[in-house]
């Protein structure tokens, strides 16, 4: 059997969308390899390891971290899972606790300033995001 | 890596600053003569950054009080007060900044920065939840690293971004400590104080209000936004600083708590410290009495606020939200504020620059502090000269001429 992502690459200026489909397995190891973002899923995504948390599914968790982050890539360069925030992109930490405020009132949760310092990947983010959202 | 790699980024912004010729954090106050006036690299300046806003720093009467006390005392306390013991100035000092804001409890710190830094990470400990403006000091966010509370942001003057923070934290177990700023000091913008207090009260927190630069410039006595805002009973705990307004240096928190004695023994920054020297509490003890005796000086510092603000806002500068003793003028990047702060040295005028990472929002801006002995001469050649200067860097063009900043 077959399952369906929607895999959004992210540059300055655009962000590129395009469905792959492929059996579990592959499209597993696709998600691990992929210089890109997994923003949609058709319900396979129970057998990945990230799955969907009370009612937050890890794509529009995702697609709310880029979208504040996308003005400080740098270059070509896409934003993956694994891109270190504070890094990897022209943000600095002040604006950095800035998106983590705005992140907060869209997902309804509160991310401590403790919390946000043992963080440093989107990936990284995006679970926090999601742990907090299925305790609220 | 070596142990200035960290900061490889943060030198080469420093680089930058420094090639305009002048380095902004290295200022040498070569002379200063009075409270509005100082010699920097051999020449007269006029100074409209120096948080001095009543001019206290020559009062004649606060500089005998220091001098006597240096005669009777010596020059300093060699010692904190656990170690060395109160005198009794200080003590006398404690009760009377107690008695200005008719709470039960003061206690006097070396800094206002140490008042912060021991009563923040105190007050809230392990199990609390600290909730802070995103705006705040950097003794403020300090305290937070050193915190055993989970520390949360809200918005910056935003009651319901503090609202939301509160309603998240639902029954969890903890006290909740919430920390707001009387007047802002980048833009000047003071805090929407009752309506806070309505949220903290709707959640039963505790409120530290930080008066650093709202003591004397706001209320009928000078108490600070609490007192103008009619709120100085519902907060709990409410700090200042004697280093502007009263012209010296120290901090102070005062409060009602029967307990507030045990910071006494519990507060780091407070045990671990030499004490005021006989100097300084002696002209702050004046120069609190000067407050309450000339309420004028209050009175006048707002007039020249409005002398500054209207004047600048009337050529098309962008300044901050409202009237405050801080005036702070946006430029539209750190370079083009270097280079306007820089100019304004050429012309003889002194106001800080303040660019990010120090600033709200990545702005950067020139932040003018008025004092109440400025003249309105000196002003109005201030505005005279940033009008000429803004005009020539582009930054007073007939577009920004029509975008009047600002309320009011
Ligand atoms: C809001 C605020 N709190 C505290 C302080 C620290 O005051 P002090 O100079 O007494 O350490 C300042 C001064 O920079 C301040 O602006």
């Amino acid at each position: 059997m077959k399952h369906g992502v929607t895999i959004c690459h992210f540059t300055r200026d655009h962000c590129f969308w395009h469905k792959v489909t492929a059996h579990p397995r592959a499209l597993e190891s696709v998600l691990r390899t992929a210089h890109q973002m997994i923003v949609e899923t058709d319900g396979m995504t129970d057998t990945l390891e990230r799955a969907r948390v009370s009612g937050q599914s890890r794509g529009e968790v995702i697609r709310e971290i880029c979208r504040h982050l996308v003005p400080f890539q740098t270059g070509e360069r896409p934003i993956t899972g694994d891109t270190v925030i504070a890094k990897d992109l022209t943000i600095d930490s002040l604006a950095i606790m800035d998106m983590v405020m705005e992140l907060e009132d869209h997902f309804d949760i509160s991310i401590p300033m403790n919390v946000v310092a043992e963080i440093h990947t989107v990936d990284q983010l995006a679970d926090t995001i999601q742990k907090l959202c299925a305790r609220r | 890596m070596g142990l200035f790699d960290r900061h490889a980024g943060l030198l080469e912004a420093y680089r930058d600053v420094r090639t305009t010729g002048y380095d902004p954090f290295q200022i040498r106050m070569e002379r200063v003569l009075s409270p509005t006036e100082a010699i920097i690299n051999g020449r007269k300046m006029l100074l409209v950054g120096t948080n001095n806003y009543f001019g206290l720093t020559f009062d004649p009467s606060c500089m005998e009080a220091a001098i006597e006390a240096i005669r009777a005392e010596g020059t300093g306390t060699t010692g904190s007060r656990i170690a060395n013991g109160s005198y009794s100035e200080h003590v006398a000092l404690e009760q009377e900044i107690a008695e200005f804001y008719g709470k039960k409890h003061c206690m006097v710190f070396t800094t206002g920065y140490q008042a912060n830094l021991g009563l923040i990470s105190t007050l809230a400990g392990e199990g609390d939840q600290l909730l802070i403006d995103a705006d705040s000091h950097a003794s403020i966010y300090d305290a937070c690293k050193m915190t055993q509370a989970e520390v949360v942001r809200f918005k910056h003057n935003d009651p319901s971004s503090l609202d939301a923070r509160l309603r998240r934290l639902g029954d969890r177990p903890g006290n909740r400590v919430v920390v707001l700023e009387g007047i802002y000091s980048m833009l000047g913008d003071s805090a929407p104080l009752r309506e806070f207090i309505d949220v903290c009260k709707k959640y039963g927190a505790y409120v530290i209000v930080d008066e650093a630069h709202s003591l004397g410039a706001l209320g009928d006595n000078g108490r600070g936004l609490c007192e103008s805002t009619g709120v100085i009973d519902d907060c709990h705990f409410i700090v200042g600083t004697f280093s502007k307004t009263l012209g010296a240096i120290g901090g102070y928190c005062v409060s009602d708590d029967p307990d507030f004695d045990i910071l006494r023994v519990t507060v780091r920054s407070y045990m671990f410290t030499a004490s005021l020297p006989p100097s300084i509490v002696a002209s702050v003890r004046q120069a609190l009495k000067v407050v309450k005796a000339k309420p004028e000086l209050r009175t006048q510092l707002w007039s020249n606020v409005s002398t500054l603000y209207e004047g600048l806002a009337a050529k098309g500068f962008k300044l901050g939200p409202e009237h405050g003793p801080v005036v702070g003028v946006h430029l539209p990047d750190p370079m083009t504020a270097i280079g306007f702060w820089r100019a304004m040295l050429d012309a003889g005028i002194y106001v800080n620059v303040a660019i990010p990472p120090a600033t709200p929002n990545g702005v950067s801006l020139l932040r003018c502090s008025v004092c109440a002995v400025h003249t309105k001469e000196q002003l109005e050649h201030m505005i005279e000269v940033m009008t000429g200067i803004g005009r020539q860097l582009g930054v007073l063009d007939d577009r920004t001429l029509r975008v009047v900043g600002g309320a009011r």
